[in-house]
């Protein structure tokens, strides 16, 4: 070996993951830029520079405070946490679960979170008609239809896990367990409608339209605490995750306890999909498309991976988010509308543009 | 003896794989392990660094019980390279870097980025380091499956028939390597092979497997025709050509 040959290997491997991080530092500039924008259009329209003195304390105007603190600030925050969430709950469900269609929503929780929701409607009598509409955003969370949303959605997590005790840690029974959870989720759902009146079947229905308009500031920060818990322990187990997808048997010669892995990735992630749909509703896509589009840009290395989904959830669900909010003005879409309308094709994209998904 | 292994059981849901399995390894030592298709090979070599977890007996890798260690102790001294690793767009390099897991702490040093530099030097990978190892040959991907073994700076590697799926050309480099890497490091390898003609070729000991127990074991002196033809079922000659044994059919 020539000298001044030495270390030139590490030297373009550092040049090849400093290309990453400038992506993921782009990245956060231009959800920085998107934030500005979506918060400065609306109904009444602010001037960016405005919003970024708001935000950076100093006061506009009362009506602009109002506007940008009460109002905007935390859809706009809660599309970021919520986008962030289940795009990182997606990308290590498709990594634990070795299947590209891995996400939280495969593995039925966002069925059993709408199951939960009906029933709470229907039998307990919690309905209440959101109203969404216009500048007089009215959030009215009705607590209890949250919390047995949730909890149904942690119910199928449990099984999933007793079933994975009994049968083995492996990603398929994971996955077919998952699956008919959801199936018979969805059919109570349907059974509970049949029978439900118009109230109770409006309730029903227009708590499964994921919006992210509902969250106070309150919910925001219980959303918020649970998602940086998991983004920390997600980034704890990186390493183990890149392990995991190259073999299972690879994974435990390198000393990976790959069934520990997959059990509590999977509680991480669907305890922060729980919280998510439960308090705003199920939003589809996201977990599964977001991860998909970063790998194209950064790779299968979770290392940059977990931040490069994060914010590309983030970046998807607040555009998505915008432009629910004004492209049929004066009337606002739920956001899940949209996702769900971006997702198929995005995918199809994604699969058409070449690359094993 | 870098490895001593006494007495080590197997059972599959009270059906017994492997029994009173024992043989021993030196330093710089290549072992393969033959025997018929289904007859435990793998599951041998899993037991080997407790992937499986044998019911009985003692894997003593210098002085010490792998049965008794965490995983993690485990990986610092045996390298393991299954039959197959996974494709993923990850390089080469970071491919290779995942063998310092056991050794790393919250992230990589710059020392672990110089093993996995010299690592890749050594199996002259260089010109695939920073290729996505998605995009490689089945050769070229078992090459970087046995340079994160490596990495992982072990004192034994397990390889799980390296050469099953490749061409002659990819066989007799992969072999080659291994070979390479035995005599210059502080290492030794167990093998599971199908080539009787390979393993005699580039291993040191052999241990033939039937019917779950070691039927026969021990250097190439021992190993004749009448061996190979009570493991296999098949009469075989074997011939010296150019002083490489040969097994031929007859």
């Amino acid at each position: 070996m020539m000298k001044g040959q030495q270390g030139e290997i590490a030297r373009r491997y550092k040049a090849h993951t400093g290309r990453k991080t400038t992506y993921i530092l782009s990245g956060i500039f231009l959800l920085f830029v998107m934030m500005v924008f979506s918060i400065s259009i609306g109904p009444v329209d602010i001037p960016p520079l405005d919003v970024i003195q708001t935000l950076a304390g100093q006061s506009v105007s009362t009506r602009m405070d109002s506007i940008i603190w009460n109002i905007r600030l935390p859809q706009v925050l809660t599309a970021i946490v919520a986008g962030a969430g289940l795009a990182i709950s997606g990308v290590v469900m498709q990594s634990i679960l070795r299947n590209p269609l891995g996400s939280p929503f495969t593995l039925g929780i966002s069925n059993a979170a709408a199951f939960g929701a009906a029933f709470s409607v229907m039998v307990l009598g919690t309905g209440a008609t959101h109203s969404s509409v216009g500048d007089a955003v009215v959030i009215s969370n009705p607590y209890t239809t949250t919390i047995v949303a949730f909890v149904f959605a942690l119910l199928v997590t449990v099984i999933i896990l007793a079933f994975s005790r009994i049968r083995g840690v492996t990603p398929e029974i994971m996955i077919l367990v998952g699956v008919a959870m959801g199936s018979l989720f969805s059919a109570g759902t349907m059974f509970l409608q049949y029978f439900a009146d118009d109230v109770q079947l409006a309730s029903m229905v227009f708590w499964t339209f994921g919006d992210v308009a509902r969250a106070s500031w309150q919910e925001l920060g219980l959303i918020t605490a649970i998602v940086l818990v998991s983004i920390i322990y997600f980034t704890l187990e990186r390493w183990k995750y890149n392990a995991i997808d190259a073999g299972d048997e690879t994974a435990k010669g390198l000393g990976v306890n790959v069934e520990k892995v997959r059990i509590r990735g999977m509680m991480c992630a669907s305890l922060v999909t729980a919280i998510i749909v439960a308090f705003l509703g199920v939003i589809g896509f996201v977990g599964l498309i977001c991860p998909h589009m970063a790998r194209r840009i950064i790779g299968d290395d979770h290392r940059f991976l977990i931040t490069g989904s994060l914010i590309t959830g983030s970046l998807l669900l607040l555009c998505a988010d915008t432009a629910a909010r004004v492209m049929l003005e004066p009337y606002q879409l739920p956001v899940a509308v949209l996702t769900s309308f971006l997702g198929a094709p995005t995918f199809i994209y994604l699969i058409l543009g070449g690359r094993r998904i | 003896m870098i490895l001593e292994v006494d007495g080590v059981e197997f059972q599959y849901k009270s059906k017994e794989v492997l029994k009173d399995i024992k043989f021993e390894l030196k330093r710089n030592e290549i072992l393969s392990i033959l025997g018929p298709n289904g007859v435990g090979k793998t599951t041998l070599l899993k037991c080997m660094n407790a992937i499986l977890k044998p019911n009985k007996g003692a894997i003593m890798i210098e002085e010490e019980n792998v049965l008794k260690l965490e995983q993690i102790e485990i990986a610092r001294r045996l390298g393991y390279v299954p039959q197959r690793c996974e494709p993923a767009r990850l390089t080469a390099f970071d491919a290779v870097l995942l063998g310092r897991m056991p050794h790393m702490k919250w992230n990589i040093s710059p020392e672990d980025v110089m093993i996995v530099e010299e690592t890749i030097k050594k199996l002259s990978l260089e010109d695939l380091a920073l290729r996505y190892i998605d995009e490689l040959s089945g050769g070229e991907l078992q090459k970087v499956g046995i340079a994160r073994a490596i990495a992982q700076n072990p004192k034994l590697l397990l390889l799980d028939e390296p050469t099953s799926s490749l061409d002659l050309k990819n066989q007799l480099e992969i072999l080659e390597t291994v070979r390479e890497v035995v005599r210059n490091e502080d290492v030794s390898a167990i093998i599971t092979m199908h080539d009787l003609n390979l393993a005699f070729r580039y291993s040191d000991k052999f241990l033939f497997l039937k019917h779950g127990t070691i039927f026969a074991a021990g250097s190439m002196g021992e190993i004749t025709p009448q061996v190979i033809e009570e493991v296999y079922g098949v009469p075989v000659t074997i011939q010296n050509y150019q002083n490489v044994p040969v097994v031929i059919p007859v």
